[in-house]
């Protein structure tokens, strides 16, 4: 991928932060959410059956794993790709060459799904360094993390292209990414939720991304009901990538 | 003659309701430095654009080195170079890779991208910024990165749009000369501009155009004789005089303008007018004798200033 090329050479100048972040903020999560926050939950003593009968922290883990790897890549979905038009025209200068809108697109996508692997791979090594795993799938949730991420990247790439000014992202981030983030499952299990407003937690790409990962962090989870959730994070990185390649041709060759 | 590099007929370009492209008519053929000479809106962006191959036409005929821009876009634009109104390049990264990374965009080799990209920097007299940040340069390198870069396909044409807006004059001399240099190599360059004194120097033939049509084409020197004449007399009165003043004086021209800040007698010689209206007692505060330019040619075709 020609156009990937560009976000790389950029990520060269800055991995440093950023591999160190992406190891960083696992840690501090985990021991004050899954330690600290954790040490208050588990204080009976027995394992709460509606945390899946483990720990607080082992619970929270794979929670955080999604929701960190779809908050990673949503970022770069979106000041990088409206800055693509509006500040350094990075996109704007690909469609002068023989590269298509769809391949500034793919192009970026490719180099999402990349960042989203670097942080949804280290925040496994840092599940596995506080012991936060119970079973040897949980590799497996690294895949279905970056998935998850991608399935909110996608669609959201497609918003941020065409976005004028930054008020958007504001809104996006106060009105989606942050509620779903919170009552998607990752904290608490969606149970526990008032019924009428358990469906939205279900169409979000969040919940089905951090049921995912949680099953197979636990170990557990039914071929069926894993292969439903990456049916359905297939789905939104389908139509959001389609979505988006239609607004990319509008907005770059109008 | 050779075939047309660049060729249009009836080319419209809409934007909703509004025409920006109103059907011109253009050939450009190899060798030639061609220019679209207008003011701010004329419509001369939205024709770069569609030449280069990154805004579908609305309407017309567009043939670039003899495809259609609709169906082979990508193959064409691997065969031009642009240097775009507003800079393009990433202000992060190192004028070197700047150029590297537009050289993979056309699928060059990393050894091919870095060679010709130290070619270019010399061409561009950058080689010793080449590990700077581009937010370092100035305007003028900037620019002269723009057009390295848009070099390094080797591209058959160059679409230059307004080239030095926005430069000092020294930078834009430096530029000029770098463009001037592409034309004896033989590179066919398109550029548009709102400088008359920028299409005189650079441009062989040269299309003037408002409001999205073609007001008059040709060589500048064609243009200028067609459309003006030979000198022009400018002469300052005190403000709000020039109205008055210029009724005393109209008969001395073959034609008169009365801008906000001075009137224009165009004549063949200048020098009898000037001598004329002296004798006549009228007092300007400044004459001036001049030849005629492009800018004259603007004024008499569309009745107002390029440059506002
Ligand atoms: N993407 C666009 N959408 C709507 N109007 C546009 C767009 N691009 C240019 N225009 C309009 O078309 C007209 C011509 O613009 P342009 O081609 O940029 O002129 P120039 O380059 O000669 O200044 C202007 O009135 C401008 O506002
Ligand atoms: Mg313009």
């Amino acid at each position: 991928m020609r156009a990937t090329a560009y976000w790389t050479t950029t990520y060269k100048r800055t991995w440093r932060g950023s591999v160190s972040s992406s190891f960083l903020r696992p840690v501090l999560f985990l021991a004050a959410m899954g330690l600290g926050l954790g040490s208050l939950v588990d204080r009976n003593g027995s394992l709460d059956a509606r945390l899946g009968g483990v720990d607080y922290l082992t619970f929270l883990a794979p929670g955080l794993l999604a929701t960190t790897t779809l908050m990673v890549a949503s970022q770069e979905a979106m000041w990088p790709v409206n800055g693509a038009v509006r500040w350094n025209r990075a996109y704007l200068a690909m469609t002068n060459t023989p590269l298509q809108p769809r391949d500034a697109l793919f192009g970026h996508l490719v180099y999402m799904t990349f960042r989203a692997f670097t942080v949804a791979a280290s925040f496994v090594v840092v599940m596995l360094l506080f012991g936060a795993v119970e079973s040897p799938l949980v590799l497996l949730a690294i895949p279905a993390a970056v998935l998850c991420g991608m399935a909110m990247a996608a669609p959201m790439a497609g918003y941020s292209v065409a976005l004028t000014s930054d008020s958007g992202f504001a809104s996006i981030n106060r009105f989606v990414i942050t509620p779903m983030s919170l009552f998607a499952g990752a904290f608490f299990p969606v149970g526990q939720l008032p019924p009428w407003i358990r469906p939205i937690a279900y169409v979000t790409p969040m919940w089905h991304g951090v049921d995912l990962c949680r099953g197979l962090a636990l170990g557990g989870i039914g071929l069926w009901r894993a292969l439903g959730h990456v049916a359905v994070l297939g789905a939104f990185i389908a139509a959001g990538t389609a979505v988006a390649a239609v607004r990319y041709r509008r907005v770059l060759v109008p | 003659m050779a075939d047309p590099l660049i060729e249009a007929r009836a080319l419209t370009k809409r934007f909703g309701d509004f025409v920006a492209v109103a059907g011109i008519d253009v050939t450009v053929r190899p060798g030639e430095a061609f220019g679209f000479l207008g003011p701010n809106g004329a419509g001369k962006s939205s024709t770069m654009r569609m030449i280069g191959c990154t805004s579908p036409r609305s309407g017309g005929e567009l043939r670039i080195l003899g495809l259609d821009p609709d169906t082979h876009g990508a193959q064409i634009r691997s065969r031009l170079g642009v240097v775009p109104q507003d800079d393009t390049l990433d202000n992060e990264l190192t004028v070197f890779d700047n150029l590297l990374i537009y050289g993979r965009y056309f699928d060059l080799s990393r050894k091919v991208a870095r060679q010709r990209a130290e070619e270019l920097l010399d061409f561009a007299q950058l080689s010793d910024r080449a590990k700077a940040r581009v937010q370092t340069l100035s305007g003028g390198m900037k620019r002269r990165l723009t057009i390295a870069r848009a070099l390094i396909n080797e591209p058959q044409v160059l679409l230059l749009d307004e080239p030095t807006t926005g430069l000092d004059p020294q930078a834009r001399h430096v530029l000029w000369d770098r463009l001037y240099r592409l034309k004896q190599q033989g590179v066919t360059l398109v550029l548009t501009t709102h400088y008359m004194d920028e299409a005189e120097q650079l441009c062989d033939r040269l299309v003037v155009m408002d409001k999205g049509r073609i007001a008059a084409e040709g060589t500048p020197l064609q243009l200028i004789a067609e459309h003006s004449s030979r000198e022009v007399v400018e002469l300052r009165f005190a403000p709000d005089r020039n109205e008055v003043m210029a009724d005393k004086v109209a008969d001395l021209a073959e034609r008169i303008e009365v801008l906000p800040d001075r009137v224009l007698l165009y004549a063949d010689d200048g020098d009898a007018v000037a001598e004329t209206v002296s004798q006549r007692g009228l007092r300007p505060e400044t004459v001036l004798v001049r030849r005629s330019t492009l800018e004259d040619v603007f004024l008499r075709l569309t009745g107002r200033t390029l440059v506002d």
